[in-house]
């Protein structure tokens, strides 16, 4: 497993997407703290959640990396040589999933750490401070749904293969489907209680009118992600390389 | 006229328009009989929340007029087209136009389908299209996907990437623009001014007749200017998109 | 008819084309000849406005390819067999080309016929071997009926039936009357296709002639001598300033013919066990003339090894 992971993550820094992905997340996310921190005024003192308002740029971005990790190794056919190499494909694909997990999760609380240390440069309001234990989870936490989601994109790349529609699902999924469906009347609320990045969120920003605890949130986001990448891992054993 | 019929056959000899085509509908119609499904006295239907899902199909004839231009990079094809038509900025030109009338008409087939499908479901309501901005709610859909359309291209042209340019697309559109909002003071004041809230406003500003609550169809958008102004800004917008991009293509190495 | 003039590419640092100059004559089939690497794509994408060149200029028939109205009508091209969308069926390919020239539709059909693709007309483009997707390349070149035509490096990766085919078909497009320019680095090729060369190498010009030229000039006449003698024998080449090379056991002499060495061998009373004429082979003499700019100075003399080796004008 060791020989593994060594292989993905040579794999994964000797392309130029990744480091792409990781300065554009981690600039997005850290500026997007700045503009916050730069123009807030008047009444309301800033506090950590203000700092953390960028954190879904850095995930959406993560989630595109880490789906580029594997489809584009099924568009330049990689992905064969890898099997030859590595016959054992769950092997392979899981090693993949934790390197690109690893970085995500690094990503995050650098990304998180690093929007709240410049507000807190910027503005040195006490509100700011990391007091209680849902200020710590709200930033620490940034890096588990980093690399949760990092997970559930590779799991997506495996069963759709091509760049263009995992990108699409991806991104449109958390973006507009989860959103929109608050908006359908009567149900719209219930099945948003149950969408994945939904709960994801939560476990960052909890709301009082959740059905599950903040922690109960990520749980649910971690078994959707297993669940898709445990298809990912019977398709991809049983496709055609 | 010819370039425009070259790109026609392109386009359509190859599988993702298609497709697009096909997800764009099934998914706007899809809202259209789940939001008229659900409806009840309590909040009933209307036209404007017959088009709940523009913003889906929106996105959808984004990434197929990315496509559209990006798959021609990636297969090198753009070489064999500009082998052909040496004139960069006509050839693209045509392309451009070729895939938004495509975004066009899969926009008011969204529009009217979705509608269409509220009226057969729910024939007790008030679906009418009578007032302006009901027909600009409707008949505007069209519109803006066939402009949003040319921007897609013109940022496939300028990133030559297919994951590149639906990345940027998906996430400007669906959270750089939301997002700014929530940048304190400016925040709001930058969002009033940015194309895709403009092209929103055509569709759902100006809610004269039709007043709604927000559960009912596409929040009304808080924008700069008024419904065809607005238009006329998101156009402009493309306008600017695809001019750097064609002069880009011209100067560039193919 | 295709010139260039001082045609110069640069990307960043490194220069891929450097002024070169060349035509290519109408009615003959035209080899450009270089190592990989050499600028031979470039310089073809350069000749059809692809690429813009940094200096210089490229013209076919006096125009630049940009200026050509319906350039498919003058100039065919096939640069790489995979610029097909892979979705798209052969048909559907060369249809919307010949849509764009305004060539008739059943040009399309008689190209296919052409290049023997007709059964497999309907078929996606992406599922093509190589060889076909050669030929549908092909088919698309000749879409226009143009009498200039550019094909990089056409029989790369093809099987031996593959090979003669193409090199038949260049040789019937010359005999029409057209202009064909082939890029290879294969020198042997060329000598079998092409009747005149354009040779490159780091993107300069190294000569532009006749194949049979280019051929008689490059390669060297020598003559393997074999005696137990050598020592006395090369003292006396040496001062009829003959060049002089150890290969292993033998010297090999170039600048004098076998009738010359056997008469001195028999003035000097030197025995001799081998006098043997060499000819030169074309790919050594092609290394020779296109690995000028990397050439090395080769003192190989017996007991030195390699690592000797001083770069030349050091």
């Amino acid at each position: 497993m060791t020989t593994l992971l060594a292989t993905e993550r040579i794999k994964l820094f000797t392309t130029r997407s990744p480091w792409w992905s990781a300065l554009l997340a981690l600039g997005l996310t850290i500026g997007m703290a700045v503009m916050v921190a730069l123009n807030h005024g008047g009444n309301n003192p800033l506090r950590v959640e203000h700092s953390q308002f960028g954190i879904q740029f850095g995930l959406m971005i993560i989630t595109v990396m880490a789906a580029l990790a594997i489809t584009t190794e099924y568009r330049f056919a990689t992905i064969r040589t890898t099997f030859q190499a590595v016959p054992n494909r769950s092997g392979v694909l899981l090693a993949k999933c934790v390197v690109v997990a690893v970085l995500a999760g690094v990503l995050g609380e650098i990304a998180a750490f690093g929007s709240w240390a410049v507000a807190r440069m910027i503005d040195s309001s006490p509100e700011l401070a990391i007091s209680t234990g849902d200020d710590l989870r709200m930033v620490a936490g940034a890096g588990l749904v980093f690399a949760l989601a990092a997970v559930l994109s590779v799991a997506v790349g495996v069963l759709v293969r091509q760049s263009a529609g995992a990108l699409s699902i991806l991104l449109i999924w958390p973006l507009l489907v989860e959103n929109l469906v608050a908006l359908i009347p009567n149900v719209g609320r219930d099945i948003q209680d149950w969408m994945p990045f939904i709960n994801a969120g939560r476990f960052l920003n909890p709301v009082p009118e959740a059905p599950q605890s903040p922690w109960g949130s990520l749980l649910y986001f971690a078994g959707v992600t297993a669940a898709l990448l445990i298809a990912a891992l019977v398709v991809a054993n049983k496709r055609d390389a | 006229m010819t370039l425009l019929a070259v790109e026609r056959m392109k386009l359509f000899s190859t599988r993702s328009p298609w497709w697009c085509t096909a997800i764009a509908l099934a998914i706007t119609i899809g809202f259209g009989a789940l939001m008229s499904g659900t409806s009840n006295a309590a909040s009933p239907m209307n036209v404007a929340a017959t088009q709940f899902g523009y913003t889906f199909g929106l996105v959808v004839v984004m990434v197929m007029a990315a496509l559209a231009i990006t798959t021609e990079y990636r297969f090198s094809t753009i070489r064999a087209t500009f082998l052909a038509v040496p004139n960069r900025p006509t050839a693209l030109l045509a392309k451009t136009a070729v895939v938004a009338i495509l975004a066009g008409i899969v926009g008011e087939l969204c529009a009217f389908g979705s509608w269409g499908i509220s009226k057969l479901i729910k024939s007790s309501a008030d679906l009418g299209i009578d007032t302006a901005y009901e027909w600009r709610a409707v008949a505007g859909v069209g519109l803006v996907y066939a402009i949003a359309a040319v921007i897609a291209v013109g940022v496939g042209v300028l990133v030559r990437h297919s994951a590149g340019a639906i990345a940027l697309l998906l996430i400007y559109t669906n959270l750089v623009e939301g997002l700014v909002t929530l940048i304190p003071t400016i925040g709001p004041k930058i969002h009033r001014w940015l194309p895709f809230n403009m092209s929103n406003a055509f569709i759902t500003g100006d809610a004269d007749i039709t007043t709604r609550p927000i559960n009912e169809g596409p929040p009304p958008a808080e924008a700069g200017l008024g419904p065809w102004p607005a238009l006329l800004y998101f156009a402009a917008f493309a306008v600017v998109v695809l001019v750097i991009a064609i002069t880009t293509a011209k100067r560039r190495d193919a | 008819m295709i010139e260039a003039v001082g045609l110069t590419k640069r990307y960043g640092k490194t220069l891929a084309v450097d002024n070169l100059s060349f035509s290519v004559p109408t009615g003959r089939v035209t080899g450009f000849l270089g190592p990989n690497g050499a600028g031979k794509s470039t310089t073809m994408r350069m000749i059809l406005g692809l690429d813009t060149p940094t200096g210089g200029s490229a013209l076919i028939d006096g125009k630049r390819y940009r200026d050509l109205h319906q350039p498919l009508r003058t100039v065919g091209a096939l640069l790489d067999a995979k610029w097909v969308h892979p979705n798209r069926s052969a048909r559907a390919h060369l249809q919307w080309m010949a849509k764009s020239n305004k060539l008739p539709a059943r040009r399309v059909d008689e190209v296919l016929e052409i290049v023997g693709l007709t059964a497999v007309a309907g078929k996606r483009a992406g599922g093509f071997s190589l060889g076909m997707s050669q030929r549908l390349g092909i088919a698309a070149a000749l879409l226009g009926d143009p009498q200039v035509l550019l094909f990089d490096e056409p029989v790369n990766g093809l099987d031996p039936e593959g090979i003669l085919w193409i090199r038949k078909f260049m040789h019937r497009l010359a005999d029409e009357g057209r202009t064909v320019f082939v890029s290879s680095h294969l020198l042997s090729e060329m000598a079998l296709t092409a009747q005149e060369l354009v040779v490159i190498g780091r993107g300069k010009l190294i000569s532009q002639s006749s194949t049979e030229d280019f051929v008689a000039q490059a390669t060297e006449n020598t003559v393997r001598v074999r005696s137990p003698q050598l020592a006395v024998l090369r003292g006396a080449l040496g001062r009829l300033g003959a060049n002089l090379r150890d290969e292993g056991e033998n010297l090999v002499v170039s600048g004098m013919d076998c009738a010359d060495i056997g008469e001195l061998a028999a003035r000097e009373g030197v025995v001799l066990h081998e006098l043997s004429p060499q000819r030169g082979s074309l790919e050594e003499a092609f290394m020779q003339l296109t690995g000028d700019s990397v050439e090395y100075h080769t003192e190989l003399t017996d007991g030195q090894t390699p690592a000797t080796l001083v770069p030349a004008g050091k």
